[in-house]
């Protein structure tokens, strides 16, 4: 299920239209995966402050989006292009894979609620193979 | 027994009573048509599938779309025992459709994003919450009957 070049087109489309809200794409979709998936608050047990929009979790959300405008950036090799940041997930922050697909789906669900119009069956197709392809790309280095 | 607080009930309900039928069943099949093609192999007889828009506008997808979600409201009068309200349509996919139960994951996320369109902000974290935890029973009981 690799990004054909219709996929690449759609997703730089689609993210020309919402990069200018990443950051409260990011804050929403963090925000909402603690409530929604409860178990996801482990990896932030450090944080005084889980409440959704709290500062740790807002900051942490850009990072997050800045992550994945690197991958935009990077769509014809996501493998390569994120090798820094697999080896970050692999050995320093050891999250396990099957919680990109959470988040994933939880960055869907705000871009659907915040651009209905341009998410459209066409650009989610596109967008949700270029997220798993970012997740393989993350996990590239876990063992 | 699944249980449920008073938040979750009153906001599944809730989203029910509001929902527009013949404009989210629909969009959520497409969806999960166009997203995830290999669901297509369940709709052999729908005629033309080739494309985004020839999903999106096929009147048997329509209908079914509306037929599925309409079959929601069985779970929604019967929260409490959602696991035999769905015993029989649990039979009929697996002994009559041959559905791969994994489908029903990928049909519920289409239709919670589909959701998440219509409410907008009113789909918050908490709302979500309780909306794929209503899936999820639904999802598990038309599973249930599968050997």
């Amino acid at each position: 299920m690799s990004l054909s070049d219709k996929d690449k087109a759609a997703v730089k489309l689609l993210w020309s239209k919402i990069s200018k809200s990443s950051d409260a794409i990011g804050n929403d979709a963090l925000s909402r995966m603690i409530v929604v998936y409860p178990q996801t608050k482990t990896y932030f047990a450090h944080w005084p402050d889980l409440s959704p929009g709290s500062p740790h979790v807002k900051a942490h959300g850009k990072t997050v989006m800045g992550g994945i405008a690197l991958a935009v950036s990077k769509i014809d090799d996501l493998r390569a292009g994120l090798l820094d940041l697999s080896e970050q997930h692999a050995y320093k922050l050891r999250v396990d894979p099957a919680n990109f697909k959470i988040l994933s789906h939880c960055i869907l669900v705000v871009i659907s609620m915040m651009f209905p119009k341009e998410f459209t069956p066409e650009a989610h197709v596109s967008l949700d193979k270029f997220l798993s392809g970012v997740s393989l790309a993350l996990s590239e280095r876990y063992r | 027994m699944v249980e449920w607080t008073d938040f979750e009930r009153d906001t599944i309900k809730d989203i029910f009573s509001k929902m527009e039928y013949e404009v989210v069943g629909p969009a959520a099949l497409a969806r999960c048509l166009v997203v995830y093609p290999w669901t297509q192999r369940y709709f052999g007889n729908f005629g033309n599938l080739y494309n985004a828009a020839a999903i999106m506008g096929n009147p048997m997808v329509s209908k079914h779309g509306t037929t599925i979600l309409h079959g929601l409201d069985r779970a929604v009068k019967n929260m409490d025992d959602i696991k035999n309200t769905y015993a029989e349509l649990s039979v009929l996919h697996s002994e009559k459709l041959h559905v791969d139960p994994d489908n029903f994951k990928l049909l519920s996320d289409c239709l919670t994003i589909v959701v998440a369109a219509q409410l907008g902000k009113e789909f918050t974290g908490e709302v979500q919450a309780a909306f794929q935890k209503f899936l999820a029973v639904v999802v598990s009981s038309l599973g249930r009957q599968y050997h």
